[in-house]
């Protein structure tokens, strides 16, 4: 008698067939591949507008099958305003690596981050500029040696770097951040959640959404993937901890407005409504 | 029936724009622009349309890109400083192919310069705004109305070739007043089936880029655009001649400094000076058609600018050597004056011996 034969894993239909340009070891084939699972499971494939941002998944307008707009170099957060603004049905998603969204795009995410632009960004921090070949990132840690901190990042000289999600919680715009990671099948499953739930978001209304995926750059990292997933665990998770930084439903709101409203409760102007 | 009201230059640029059909405006404050966003910011809402004002100039034409890419009729407008920051994303525009509008209400430069009226961003405009090969349709209105018919016109033209176009004012353009007759709201705009509006499963996904790691492609497709640019330099020039079919003296100016020179043009007439006054309504296309008929003609070409001489270039690639070409301009801010135009060319009239 034949088996019946059942299908149990397949490629994503928002993912197209095509040849990335990813590294061995790279966690963006990963990434990407929630991504597309959520378009699917969401069935909002149709009526998606992704951002490819200027990194190494510059190249992912090619990737994902729904409708894609290549920005400028930390523009993303600001192109996904135009396109949302003008077709607020559909469903808008911008994905950045760290140079593009925390260091020459800052200012683009921080304020399409409070104006709470019903956007969802994926951001993957890999703590290096990968595509231009391994120079310092504004997520690069204390002492990490890259090309353009040969000697380590020192930290009297260069800074210290951005933890975007805690930042980004301290606004009143943003209805949900989590900072996930995909070290193991556990946490891929989280971090798949926290997409979903990312776009869920934006679909019923809630307000900006940022899931931030902790990577790795084995490539520029100068390791293989193996050591490079041991170099995260031992060194950036402690730096950049996993967690939902924000979540106004999990809060007892309806959306980020209800939440910010809240949070003014003692502003007069703010709670009287209408312009004075 | 068409109306007539008295308007400041930017509040009619504005109406214009959103009786053609525009419903985004993404934009920073500046002077000496503010009474365009303000007005927009009023109006827009009204309109069931977008106002927004971005973080910074970059983000506001990043806004315009992201709204092109997924078929909006956009604009923004900024004074000279804040046009250069906009330069990135007209790039992008240009590179991806996507229509838009972007408005330079001039004041003076370099650098933080000054909040007078200038034309010192014309090599900017025509040349250079933005890195790469490519061109922007650039229109120089020189009145209220003018004003009104640029904006009016201007989204149309930029839909039809896929590429930005300017409009080129200045401070005085600007916060002047006049009386405009406002045009009939357009209903009914070009569909776009390039844009980014989600497949629907109905197509192949749409992608707006202008990114392209193979020299070939890119190769063709700038090839391709210029090919483009030409058909626009054959359709599109726009100016106006007035006086020059004898014209020994032919004055060039655009914008604000061509009403002083078309005064200064009208005084020579009545000394006896035969001089005429081409007005260039597009800078790019440059109207090199109109400069032309004139070369059989005049006997000496004067550009009259608001900087320190940029237009004289086009006019002297225009003339070829053919007759001497001067120059005359004011910069900082400074308005030339019509006696100071007259006397320049009573000292050419002096030596061409007219």
């Amino acid at each position: 008698m034949e088996k019946e034969t059942k299908i149990v894993f397949q490629r994503p239909h928002a993912l197209l067939p095509v040849v990335t340009n990813y590294c061995p070891g790279c966690v963006h084939g990963i990434v990407n591949r929630l991504v597309a699972e959520t378009l699917d499971e969401l069935e909002i494939e149709g009526k998606t507008i992704g951002v490819a941002p200027v990194g190494c998944s510059v190249m992912s307008y090619k990737f994902f099958g729904c409708d894609m707009i290549e920005a400028a170099h930390g523009r993303a957060p600001a192109v996904a305003t135009g396109a949302k603004r003008t077709n607020p049905d559909n469903i808008v998603f911008a994905y950045q690596g760290d140079g593009d969204l925390a260091s020459i795009g800052m200012a683009e995410t921080v304020h399409a981050a409070t104006r709470g632009e019903h956007i969802t960004i994926i951001f993957i921090n890999n703590a290096i500029y990968g595509m231009t070949g391994g120079q310092m990132a504004p997520t690069s840690l204390p002492n990490q040696v890259t090309q353009t901190s040969p000697y380590g990042r020192d930290v009297s000289t260069a800074g210290y770097p951005v933890r975007v999600c805690e930042l980004l919680s301290s606004l009143d715009g943003p209805a949900y951040i989590e900072r996930v990671c995909c070290d193991t099948p556990a946490n891929v499953r989280k971090a798949k959640k926290a997409i979903k739930k990312a776009f869920q978001y934006q679909i019923d209304g809630i307000g900006y959404s940022f899931v931030e995926v902790v990577a790795t750059c084995p490539t520029n990292w100068g390791m293989t993937p193996q050591a490079a997933f041991e170099w995260r665990r031992t060194n950036m998770l402690p730096y950049y901890p996993l967690g939902v930084y924000r979540d106004v439903v999990a809060e007892g709101y309806a959306n980020a407005a209800e939440a910010a409203f809240a949070r003014a409760a003692d502003c007069p102007l703010v709670t009287g409504g209408g312009a004075q | 029936m068409a109306e007539k009201v008295l308007m400041k230059g930017n509040e009619a640029l504005a109406e214009s724009a959103i009786r053609a059909g525009c419903r985004f405006f993404f934009g920073y404050p500046i002077t000496p622009q503010t009474e365009l966003a303000a007005y927009m910011a009023k109006r827009m809402p009204k309109e069931g349309g977008t106002y927004l004002q971005a973080e910074s100039e970059i983000a506001a034409i990043n806004m315009v890109y992201g709204a092109s890419a997924c078929g909006a009729r956009v604009m923004t407008s900024s004074s000279s400083p804040g046009v250069s920051l906009k330069s990135e994303g007209v790039s992008y525009m240009a590179g991806a192919d996507l229509p838009g509008l972007i408005i330079n209400v001039q004041r003076g430069g370099p650098g933080l310069g000054s909040i007078q009226p200038s034309q010192s961003d014309y090599w900017q405009a025509t040349k250079a705004l933005g890195h790469g090969d490519f061109q922007m349709i650039v229109y120089a209105p020189s009145t209220v109305q003018e004003m009104a018919d640029c904006a009016y016109n201007a989204f149309d033209v930029a839909d039809k070739y896929r590429m930005p176009v300017m409009i080129l004012a200045d401070g005085m353009l600007g916060q002047m007043m006049e009386p405009v007759v406002l045009p009939e709201p357009k209903t009914e705009l070009p569909e776009k089936p390039w844009a980014c509006t989600g497949h629907k499963f109905e197509r192949e996904h749409n992608i707006a880029n202008s990114l392209y790691l193979t020299a070939e492609e890119l190769d063709r497709l700038n090839v391709e655009r210029f090919e483009r640019y030409e058909i626009v330099k054959q359709n599109e020039q726009l100016a106006e001649s007035v006086m020059v079919e004898d014209a020994d003296i032919v004055v060039v100016a655009f914008g604000a400094s061509a009403r002083i020179a078309r005064s200064a043009v009208v005084s020579a007439r009545k000394e006896g000076i035969k001089a005429g006054l081409i007005r260039p309504i597009t800078l790019w296309p440059f109207p090199t058609d109109a400069i032309k008929e004139t070369l059989g003609t005049a006997k000496v070409y004067l550009s009259v600018e608001m900087n320190m001489g940029q237009m004289v270039d086009d006019v002297r690639l225009t003339v070829n050597g053919q007759a001497p070409v001067e120059f005359f301009g004011r910069t900082g801010g400074v308005i030339p004056s019509p006696a100071e135009v007259l006397s320049k060319i009573e000292e050419i009239n002096g030596k061409v011996g007219a």
